[in-house]
């Protein structure tokens, strides 16, 4: 980008750039936040898995493996690690898209900091959801190495697990941002945590495949993001599923994600720009 | 680069004609015109709520205006925001610093809003924080700053872009005296740099120290514009005499000593009585045998302005 020199200023001489669009700075900001900030999360984003893993493998696992011998024709780990991925992207991006968001407009204001800079609105919801989809796939490889530590994966699609866990990440992170730009406290949140995202975990087919549901709660999770999430990052690790009916979910993740970048951008822009 | 379309004044760095920004019934800003020239420091004088605020975030184009012309940097803020704000410094109200981070990196992380090399950055933020005597606090963590240098660094981070125009929106407001005059000692500085400077206050101290033209704002309307010496002479007398009676009230004597001075103001706590010898009118009042607790004579100010344009006193 070139600067002109004014003439009707005094100063306006030429500024040195590097050439970054305002999307990419806005997210630098992000991770060089993070660079300075990480280590408080690493106990949440890494070990908290690992624990998880240890204790469904080592707990649940054997009993389930000794009275049913395997679930969809794997052992009982191996079916349930891959949705922990996925739960762990949902609740990572919920999480980032509640109280820092809501923090970033009243409390820190860094979002007002940033738009009195050549930042708009628009850069910023792109920063935000770029950088927890790249948040999730950090922890989404971290995640994917441990699993292949502990033997569980089935196919070398397992590769694109951390891609997997961000999108799912992002079908969470842009609607939940979208909402959140219209709060002005975070009353809401523990409610829609205990009653949204806590549900989501016990019902998405995580622990059990959801042919063991119901029929109209089977409907009902067809809406739910974190039921494609896991049935992708299954499809992805134990090499099971159709090419169409990972389409569908997909489909839903991706249009669920746009939708909710949609809105973020019309309600951050409404917050900002008044 | 268009030039901006004033006739006879093709130097204006900020042009308002006829601007209104309205919050859905409420209207903060109410149809004003004002001129900003290079080099210039230029303020915008008025109580809480007279529309400085969102002036100012129009001006910044932040906020859009809801009616009237406005240029930037003969830019229009509606199609070229980014353009204009790349060339802005702005100090808000509140500091809005990141208290996590350091003093330098509180610096860095907005230098790159800017694109600006991270070497380019470093090298200004230096002499930024020397420039604001914050030097030995670089590595601090911002929450650890007092309230001065909060505001200061907030001044340092502002200019980090090397702006053509610095907008201050109350920029000692809750400050000591002590630092309140540093900050007001480094804009001096900014300003004979040829730094523009727009500054809302409703201290009049800080509009007579730091502006060289000023607009007095009363509920979203410009009452008076000029510089502070004209705006005092225009509006007021060249002396106040300030009378307190104590416990029992000045109630009684309002009207008595009406007629030695050009008008008279009742404070709650006290008369101002506004002459053009403030000396000689106090000796009159003695010598009509009244006996005011204290009394005390001095220049008119533009809080005299305000109170005289509005009814109303500035801070309260």
């Amino acid at each position: 980008m070139t600067t002109t020199h004014d003439p009707i200023t005094a100063r306006g001489a030429a500024q040195p750039t590097v050439g970054w669009s305002p999307w990419r700075r806005a997210l630098w900001y992000h991770a060089a936040f993070w660079a300075r900030t990480w280590r408080g999360q690493v106990f949440s984003s890494f070990l908290f898995p690992i624990l998880y893993l240890a204790a469904m493998g080592l707990g649940v696992g054997k009993l389930v493996d000794a009275h049913a011998g395997t679930v969809q024709g794997v052992p009982y780990l191996d079916f349930v690690a891959p949705a922990l991925l996925a739960m762990g992207a949902m609740q990572i991006s919920a999480n980032e898209s509640m109280w820092p968001v809501l923090a970033s407009f009243k409390w820190t204001r860094s979002y007002w900091t940033a738009i009195s800079t050549p930042i708009t609105p628009r850069d910023l919801v792109f920063a935000k959801l770029s950088w927890v989809a790249i948040h999730v796939a950090m922890v989404g490889v971290t995640y994917t190495c441990v699993l292949g530590a502990f033997g569980v994966l089935h196919s070398p699609l397992a590769i694109l697990l951390p891609v997997a866990a961000a999108l799912t990440g992002l079908s969470y992170a842009a609607p939940i941002a979208a909402y959140t730009a219209t709060q002005e406290n975070p009353n809401s949140f523990i409610v829609f945590y205990r009653l949204g995202i806590i549900p989501m975990f016990l019902f998405s087919g995580c622990f059990y495949p959801i042919s063991q549901l119901p029929g109209w709660l089977r409907t009902v999770v067809q809406f739910v993001p974190l039921y494609h999430g896991v049935a992708i990052c299954r499809t992805l690790a134990l090499g099971q599923g159709t090419p169409l009916v990972t389409a569908y979910h997909l489909a839903f993740l991706l249009a669920l994600s746009g939708l909710g970048t949609v809105l973020c951008v019309r309600n951050f822009r409404r917050r900002l720009e008044v | 680069m268009a030039q901006v379309g004033i006739p006879g004044n093709a130097t204006a760095l900020v042009a308002a004609r006829g601007l209104v920004k309205r919050f859905g019934e409420f209207t903060a800003v109410d149809g004003i015109d004002f001129e900003i020239n290079a080099g210039e420091s230029f303020g915008f004088l008025g109580p809480n709520g007279a529309g400085k605020t969102s002036t100012m975030k129009m001006i910044s184009c932040i906020s859009p205006p809801t009616a009237g012309e406005l240029t930037v940097l003969g830019m229009d803020p509606k199609r070229h925001g980014p353009r204009i704000r790349a060339r802005l410094g702005l100090v808000p109200q509140e500091d809005a610093l990141e208290l996590e981070l350091s003093a330098m990196d509180n610096l860095i992380m907005y230098g790159r809003y800017f694109d600006l090399p991270r070497a380019e950055i470093k090298r200004r933020a230096l002499s930024l924080l020397e420039f604001t005597q914050l030097s030995d606090r670089a590595n601090d963590k911002a929450d650890n700053l007092s309230g001065g240098m909060k505001r200061r660094l907030t001044i340092a981070r502002s200019l980090i872009s090397e702006p053509d125009v610095l907008i201050l929106d109350e920029p000692t407001t809750g400050l000591d005296p002590q630092a309140r005059h540093l900050v007001w000692e480094r804009l001096y500085r900014l300003k004979s740099e040829g730094v523009t400077l727009v500054i809302t206050t409703h201290y009049m101290d800080e509009a007579e120290q730091l502006c060289d033209r000023l607009v007095v704002m009363d509920r979203g309307k410009i009452v008076a514009h000029g510089t502070p010496r004209q705006l005092i002479e225009r509006h007021s007398t060249r002396e106040v005499l300030e009378l307190r009676f104590g416990l029992n009230g000045h109630g009684p004597h309002a009207e008595s000593v009406a007629e030695l001075a050009v008008r008279v103001e009742e404070l709650p706590d006290r008369l101002l009585l506004y002459v053009d010898d403030g000396d000689e009118v106090l000796a009159a009042v003695h010598a009509k045998g009244l006996t005011p607790e204290s009394a005390l004579v001095r220049r008119s100010t533009l809080e005299d302005v305000f109170l005289r344009l509005t009814g109303r006193t500035l801070v309260d």
